[in-house]
């Protein structure tokens, strides 16, 4: 853990509030929910630590939906499980800073972080099937999410929890509480997790991959329902995902990650007018139907691991623009244009 | 034990680790994975002692194993004597180190024999499928349903008593775990497109069992021969110690705690040290077994 | 669920048929001819040829097996070759001690397994892994006839705690019956829970890695419900097969262990049976022995479909 001085100058009225508060979603319109400041995560190997995310920072707004994308392998995953602490240590090493409200997450002890995780922070997963345990009825678990954060006794718990279901657009919820996992698609999984999810109202919902396991046309649902439960809570929401076109139609603003680094930082609007980083262009370029239109792009090359990271820019052998530079010095984030940021050599250049 | 970064966190890290050249760097990757398991190295020691023991037997005894009265009767450990001397004073070290050879032949025949059966069954059942497959798979299951002891105990009651009878009894029993294992895999192999191209060459069955299905699906049965010889050891010594293995005076670890029992209040060391060779050497083979596990066949490891 | 149901045990049923013919089968390949092993030393030809008749082994060997497995259906198992009891008798009396020592042997295997596994998976590569495990592995692989015989040494010759031999049946005198019991079970239980311990491990960390952990976790559920509420529920199950997978093994050990300490259970009388050629007892003892084995398999198979929800509600 690196110690700020600036710490205090960041606080804002969000911070003074007790951090287990109910709901919070009052205070300034931009209030900041989440912010993440030089996020490290590092795996011992038998090779000496591996740093799979690398200096990570960005912040997520109150009602805000915010897209984290990249290949899979580019500390996305990573990223998501350090804000809410489930990065097993060892053998992982989280460093930085990750504020809630303005409390930094990673100072807290497991107790803390359990009475934070679920209550204000609810985060929902790749493979909805596997999510859930397979012994317990589903109503049961929804009981006992609710119940680890909400005072209510059962019986009241029980009848929130048919509600949440329908709420979640889940047909014959009143009976389904009683089905067990497996004989939910992952689609209605996915809708269980969701609301799951929402049951305390948390202030921010971290969504891994939620739609990567299901067929197109339950995705277009799944988002849909989360993006209406975000309206409607003014919950803020992280979405991870590999796939541009869905964060895209979902996000207000997009981070992109390659291998472990934030490569780019900015609003839809301003991503898909004026990409600044090449990669984000390249990925850009690969969405169907846009850009030249009948040819599927593909980047060149793979992404590299960690254990073998070229000098300079780590996306530099892939890069069409390399300049010799971009092989001896690591480019830093900088102002790429209005709320813009890239890691890049020629952005201003 | 790292196992840090899983394939599923960072699967762009896993070519760079696994394109070291194959053959002599994927042996030392093996050895280095291998050695740091150090119950693993442990149980290689006790084989190769026991195997050293079982090899050089009339130079290592001091006395002849069978030849009575080299000692007083019943002595406990002395110089003469370093494991002390039985009921027929014997000289207890020697008949230990006999031991040995009888219970490696048995284990490690009765294993191969298993093996060699097992495997075949199992390839042919899984290969063929059908009927063949059925009727072969529901033998085992039969043979599976007996405790192998208890089948042990009921093939030596058939053929009468002897080392060969031994092998045999003992190996009856691991035939259907080599036949379950074979077939389970070969089920899986048989779905690979190298198969069905082989197939389509005109390959014969038979051909295409020993040259594509065998060899992929021999790490695990090598797996199971290596944790299956301490089971063998084990029933073998059971069958002596209830008086039906080899018969007397042939020195083995069974009959010779079995003998002591007689004498556990003054001279208690007749049972507890083949005892503690006994269990010496199942502790050994079972760790390596579980080493050679954890090594070979990643599917298993934990 | 019924699905379940029927084909399980119309698999059991095939097993048994199996076993049947495997064990006439064995019986047949036994040297010498069984009639004259009936009658002894001392017959005429009429009563040979009337006894083979009898017998049915004048005719072919399917109908041989058929009358075999008829009278075997009945539970009649003939008699005694050596002092013409009744077999079915003798093995019933010799079942029930080994079956106590069994039953004893399990809970004192799954007494000491159930924490100990559960602390080496929960504390991995702690101090305490390494204990429970190596403890677990030495007592596996320590002979159980072996073992007996030095904790008779110990606990009976030196410090005469508990009675070196002999057996009372604990539901006639329980006292003394569970005290006699104790070594014995000790001697055996201590070997199943070597295995029992090893499995709870592997399953509990398996479970522990399963994306349903994580999720709770993310939830906010506690370490201490994570552990035994949600993995335990599920790492339990595969144990339950197990268990009753390692009944065999039991049996065979119980064999060895009641040997040990003058038990009058199977493996005493088999083992005399063997070595007086008495061969009707052989096949009734291990016929019943075998039998056991594949019914509480089969009882354990649906035990585990019953805590499986993805199999009791399909």
């Amino acid at each position: 853990m690196t110690p700020r001085e600036t710490e205090e100058r960041h606080g804002f009225p969000g911070a003074l509030r007790a951090p287990g508060g109910v709901g919070g979603h009052v205070g300034a319109p931009h209030e900041k929910v989440l912010e993440v400041r030089d996020l490290v995560v590092e795996f011992s190997s038998e090779d000496g630590p591996l740093r799979a995310v690398d200096s990570m920072s960005f912040t997520v707004g109150r009602g805000e939906i915010v897209g984290l994308v990249g290949e899979s392998g580019a500390g996305k995953t990573l990223t998501s499980e350090a804000i809410l602490g489930l990065i097993r240590r060892p053998p992982g090493r989280v460093s930085g800073e990750v504020r809630f409200r303005g409390q930094n997450l990673l100072a807290l002890d497991e107790p803390a972080l359990a009475r934070i995780r679920g209550k204000d922070i609810a985060m929902i997963f790749q493979n909805p099937g596997a999510s859930l345990n397979p012994v317990f009825r589903v109503g049961d678990q929804l009981v006992e999410a609710m119940a680890l954060h909400l005072g209510e006794d059962r019986g009241a718990l029980r009848r929130r929890a048919g509600e949440l279901l329908t709420r979640v657009g889940i047909p014959s919820a009143t009976t389904r509480v009683r089905d067990y996992p497996h004989q939910f698609s992952g689609g209605m999984a996915q809708r269980v997790m969701i609301g799951m999810g929402v049951a305390c109202t948390p202030a921010l919902l971290i969504a891994d991959e939620p739609t990567t396991a299901l067929d197109v046309t339950i995705q277009a649902q799944v988002l849909s329902l989360i993006r209406r439960l975000a309206r409607e809570l003014g919950m803020a929401v992280l979405l991870v995902s590999h796939d541009l076109g869905i964060v895209s139609q979902m996000c207000h603003r997009v981070l992109v990650m390659y291998a472990g680094r934030l490569v780019e930082e900015a609003s839809i609007a301003t991503v898909f007018r004026a990409p600044a980083h090449p990669y984000t262009r390249a990925l850009i370029a690969c969405l169907p139907g846009l850009d030249q239109g009948d040819r599927l792009g593909a980047i060149p090359g793979v992404m590299p691991g960690l254990r073998a990271l070229p000098a300079g820019c780590r996306f530099h052998p892939r890069c069409s623009l390399a300049e010799p530079r971009c092989a001896t010095d690591e480019p830093a984030l900088r102002p790429a244009g209005a709320g813009q940021l890239a890691a890049c050599h020629l952005v201003g250049a | 034990m790292a196992r840090p970064l899983d394939a599923e966190v960072l699967p762009a890290q896993a070519p760079a680790a696994a394109g070291a050249p194959a053959g002599v760097g994927t042996a030392r990757r093996w050895w280095r994975r291998f050695a740091r398991n150090r119950g693993a190295v442990f149980g290689l020691g006790v084989f190769l002692a026991v195997v050293v023991m079982a090899l050089f037997a009339n130079v290592l005894a001091p006395y002849d194993p069978v030849a009575q009265g080299v000692g007083p009767a019943n002595e406990p450990p002395s110089w003469e004597h370093w494991a002390g001397t039985d009921s027929f004073g014997r000289d207890m070290l020697s008949r230990i180190i006999y031991g040995a050879r009888i219970a490696l032949v048995v284990g490690v025949v009765a294993v191969l024999l298993a093996m060699v059966i097992g495997v075949s069954l199992g390839l042919v059942a899984g290969y063929y499928g059908g009927k063949v497959d059925a009727l072969i798979m529901r033998v085992m299951d039969g043979l599976f349903a007996f405790p192998i002891i208890i089948l042990a105990i009921a093939m030596m009651a058939v053929m009468g008593f002897g080392v060969k009878n031994v092998i045999i009894a003992v190996g009856v029993g691991f035939i259907a775990p080599f036949a379950r294992v074979t077939r389970a895999d070969v089920l899986a192999v048989k779905e690979e497109p190298y198969i069905e191209a082989a197939r389509l060459a005109g390959v014969s069955g038979p051909a295409i069992i020993a040259r594509h299905v065998l060899p992929n699906v021999l790490a695990p049965i090598i797996v199971q021969a290596a944790l299956r010889v301490s089971g063998a050891i084990i029933t073998e010594s059971g069958l002596s110690f209830l008086g039906l293995g080899p018969p007397p005076p042939t020195p083995v670890w069974g009959s010779m705690i079995a003998e002591g029992r007689n004498f556990i209040v003054m001279a208690p060391h007749i049972s507890t040290i083949p005892g503690i060779a006994l269990m010496v050497t199942i502790v050994g083979l079972n760790l390596l077994g579980d080493g050679l596990r954890d090594t070979l066949d990643p599917r298993l490891r934990r | 669920m019924l699905r379940f149901f029927l084909s399980r045990i119309g698999q059991t049923l095939t097993v048994l048929f199996t076993v049947s013919v495997i064990i006439f089968a064995l019986m047949r390949m036994i040297p010498g001819d069984p009639v004259l092993m009936v009658l002894g030393d001392d017959f005429t030809q009429e009563a040979y040829e009337r006894l083979r008749a009898k017998l049915g082994f004048d005719r072919s060997v399917v109908t041989q097996y058929l009358i075999w497995l008829q009278a075997i259906l009945r539970g009649d198992f003939g008699d005694s070759y050596l002092n013409h009891e009744r077999v079915s008798r003798l093995v019933w009396d010799a079942f029930l001690p080994t079956l106590s020592l069994v039953v004893a042997s399990m809970l004192v295997g799954i007494l000491v397994a159930v924490p100990s596994g559960i602390v080496a998976a929960m504390r991995k590569d702690s101090a305490w892994d390494w204990g429970s495990m190596g403890f677990a592995i030495f007592v596996y692989s320590m002979p159980s006839f072996w073992k007996g015989i030095v904790l008779i040494w110990i606990f009976s010759v030196h410090l005469r705690w508990f009675p070196a031999v002999g057996y009372v049946h604990p539901w006639e005198s329980f006292w003394e019956g569970t005290w006699r019991l104790v070594l014995p079970a000790i001697t055996l239980g201590t070997f199943f829970s070597g295995l029992v311990a090893r499995i709870i491990r592997s399953s509990l960390l398996e479970v522990l890695d399963q994306d349903y952990i994580k999720a709770a976790r993310a939830r906010g559920v506690r370490r201490a419900a994570l552990v035994y509420r949600h993995a335990l529920a599920n790492a339990l199950i595969p144990v339950v097969t197990v268990i009753g997978l390692q009944f065999g093994t039991l049996l065979g050990g119980a064999v060895l262990t009641e040997t040990v300490f003058g038990i009058p259970g199977m493996g005493r009388l088999t083992v005399a049976a063997i070595l007086n050629r008495d061969y009707a007892i052989v096949q009734g003892a291990i016929l019943v022995g075998v039998f056991a084995v594949v019914v509480v398999n089969l009882a354990v198979d649906l035990t585990y479909a019953f805590l499986n929800p993805r199999i009791r509600v399909a």
